[in-house]
């Protein structure tokens, strides 16, 4: 692998409350490579958004980062000033939301919000900045642009809102392109084109892609490498082929068992999807041992005991579980 | 739009219909003969018989609404029963330092309420918020004419620098109106202010937890612009909403604030005209103060579409 350009060492970050602090990601680490995308996967709860938000800096203001590194490029972001760190944001890294519907500001129009981007950054006027607009609005095949530019966000679907949320998060052409939960909040047809919208505009522009998703289908559908968070922790890392073709964590089983598979194109009658038993455990419930393990049809009493740690099982192929070790 | 604008206004004709009735069945169900009322205390048959006469008031109630409101649709207001002066005239005279007095009030109190709102909202949960907060409820609990004499004896007896009554028309010049108009100003603004900040406050709040603000933050938007272009405009329609219910507040506290400093306004008017249970001046005044409302809010309404382009009746 080349050097990386998103670099995640050893992150911890915690929520405060007074009730004590409560860590949403522990010992997280990864790397992007440019004009990778690589996918990180979990439930709801898991640390993924929390991981992306890490990372632009734009946590809560009860949350913070209280251990390890990220760097984009080798600078340290955590040493960057607010206002330098402005500068990073929607300009190196752009980012895009779950929720298209609300991820746009309702009063101000799509122009104008697609040109703020360029307009900070580039410190373009508004009419060189609208003409990238447009020119981005084309990119992400919204028809009739020019016209929609004019219009405000409740005029358009869904799916053209996240069009827009991609051409604003594309339009200064960040190295890193942090996609959270890009498609969940979309129609099935449409996510479809949204992905590979994002594909192709990867391959295009060279974009680095984090894609956040709970959703396995669209891991195997985008993604090169794909991280497994479970409870604010890596559970298993692998490339997307090596993951879906050899799982090693039991949790990772459980999710790939409990998506429906399609052989010959005709859905077996007497196939029963699996499900994980129970749930995950609550933020600040302190765990002893793997955290998985409650759930876990493997688990032993050196689970429930000790934490098992990330273990390279095969190249390239890293899982955090005793039952594999063995 | 013209169309929305058109029905808008429409919509308000019935509503200034029925404030009229209201104001016009006062007289009537105040007790008692309204020609003796009007009459006093020491009149004599003859002349509440005369009054009566002169008034219509043995007409039918449905024959007087009309030709009250005929009256008062062309200017009549009638004429005052004191001192035989037309109302519209006595309004006309006194409309001028109740209208600086409300605009300077709505002024000072945007100028002080949003900072404060904004930035104790910003600042959420931390002592800003808090100091701003409680400000904000003194300056709401303390009655209008507390402040108005406590700045009086600190401005103007403790220390001279202000005086302590009266007002001077903008004609007179800029400086003394300026100077008459301070004390007034701050006495009555200052509830309107803790109203419209804690307005300001929650309005805020609400729009900076929205995923919207978390999008321009990730484009790289620095907080004065987040809060000037995505954030202030959303949480505009219930603070412009409380700048105009607000004005209801404000009507009260002008006969107040017009009293303490004894500006010759249509508060004190008012005040005078009830003492003396001048109904004409009574209803005249109602009336204009009504319909100003009911304008300022059609107004307000309409500003709404511009502010937020989801807003189309």
């Amino acid at each position: 692998m080349s050097e990386p350009l998103l670099a995640i060492d050893n992150l911890r970050t915690e929520f405060h409350s007074d009730d004590g602090s409560v860590a949403a990601v522990q010992h997280l680490s990864l790397a992007l490579a440019p004009g990778e995308t690589l996918g990180i996967v979990g439930e709801s709860g898991c640390g993924k958004s929390v991981t992306a938000l890490s990372i632009m800096r734009l946590l809560p203001r009860n949350a913070g980062i209280t251990q390890g590194r990220i760097c984009i490029d080798g600078r340290d972001l955590s040493t960057l000033t607010e206002a330098e760190m402005r500068k990073v944001r929607g300009n190196e890294i752009g980012m895009i939301f779950q929720e298209p519907m609300t991820s746009l500001n309702p009063v101000l129009t799509i122009g104008r919000q697609l040109a703020e981007a360029t307009m900070l950054h580039r410190g373009w006027s508004r009419r060189e900045a609208d003409k990238r607009a447009l020119e981005m609005l084309n990119l992400v095949r919204i028809p009739d642009a020019e016209r929609r530019l004019k219009e405000y966000p409740h005029q358009l679907s869904g799916g053209m809102r996240q069009r827009v949320m991609i051409a604003i998060a594309l339009s200064c052409e960040p190295r890193v392109l942090i996609a959270d939960e890009p498609t969940t909040a979309l129609d099935v047809t449409i996510q479809a084109q949204i992905l590979s919208l994002i594909s192709e505009l990867q391959r295009k522009l060279g974009t680095a892609v984090l894609l956040i998703t709970h959703d396995l289908g669209v891991v195997a559908q985008t993604c090169s490498r794909v991280i497994v968070m479970y409870a604010g922790r890596k559970v298993e890392e692998a490339t997307t082929v090596d993951l879906f073709a050899n799982p090693l964590h039991p949790y990772t089983r459980g999710l790939l068992g409990s998506v429906p598979h399609l052989s010959n194109g005709t859905v077996p009658m007497d196939a029963r999807l699996t499900e994980i038993p129970g749930i995950v455990p609550a933020p600040g419930q302190i765990v002893q041992g793997c955290a998985f393990a409650s759930r876990c049809t493997l688990a032993t009493d050196r689970c429930r005991a000790e934490e098992p740690p990330l273990v390279e099982h095969t190249p390239g192929h890293f899982a955090a579980c005793w039952a594999v070790a063995a | 739009m013209y169309a929305y604008v058109g029905r808008r206004v429409l919509g308000t004709l019935p509503v200034i219909l029925v404030i009229a009735l209201v104001i016009f069945l006062i007289l009537h169900l105040s007790g008692g003969d309204p020609a003796a009322i009007i009459a006093g205390d020491h009149a004599t048959d003859e002349d509440i018989k005369a009054i009566r006469d002169k008034l219509g008031l043995d007409r039918p109630l449905a024959e007087q609404f009309l030709t009250w409101l005929w009256n008062v649709v062309q200017g009549d207001f009638g004429i005052s029963i004191f001192n035989r002066v037309p109302v519209g005239t006595l309004i006309l005279q006194r409309v001028e330092p109740t209208l600086m007095l409300t605009l300077t009030v709505i002024v000072f109190s945007i100028i002080l309420a949003l900072p404060m709102g904004i930035a104790a909202a910003w600042y959420a949960g931390t002592w800003i918020d808090r100091a701003l907060m409680a400000l904000a409820v003194l300056s709401f609990s303390l009655p209008v004419f507390v402040i108005g004499y406590g700045l009086v004896y600190a401005f103007s007896l403790q220390v001279p620098i202000l005086p302590v009554q009266g007002y001077r028309s903008l004609a007179d010049g800029i400086g003394p109106f300026a100077r008459h108009m301070v004390l007034p100003t701050i006495s009555l603004g200052l509830v309107y202010t803790a109203l419209l900040a804690r307005m300001t406050r929650s309005s805020f709040l609400e729009v900076l937890s929205q995923d919207y603000i978390r999008s321009a933050r990730a484009k790289g938007m620095a907080s004065f612009q987040l809060i000037t272009i995505h954030a202030l405009k959303n949480a505009s329609v219930p603070i412009v909403t409380t700048i105009g219910s607000g004005i209801a507040v404000l009507i009260g506290g002008v006969v107040v604030t017009e009293s303490v400093f004894a500006i010759p306004g249509i508060g004190r008017l008012t005040v005078d005209a009830l003492l003396r249970s001048d109904f004409p001046v009574i209803q005249g005044v109602i009336l204009v103060f009504s319909f100003f409302y009911v304008i300022l809010n059609l107004a307000i309404d309409l500003l709404y579409t511009v502010l937020d382009p989801r807003i189309r009746y």
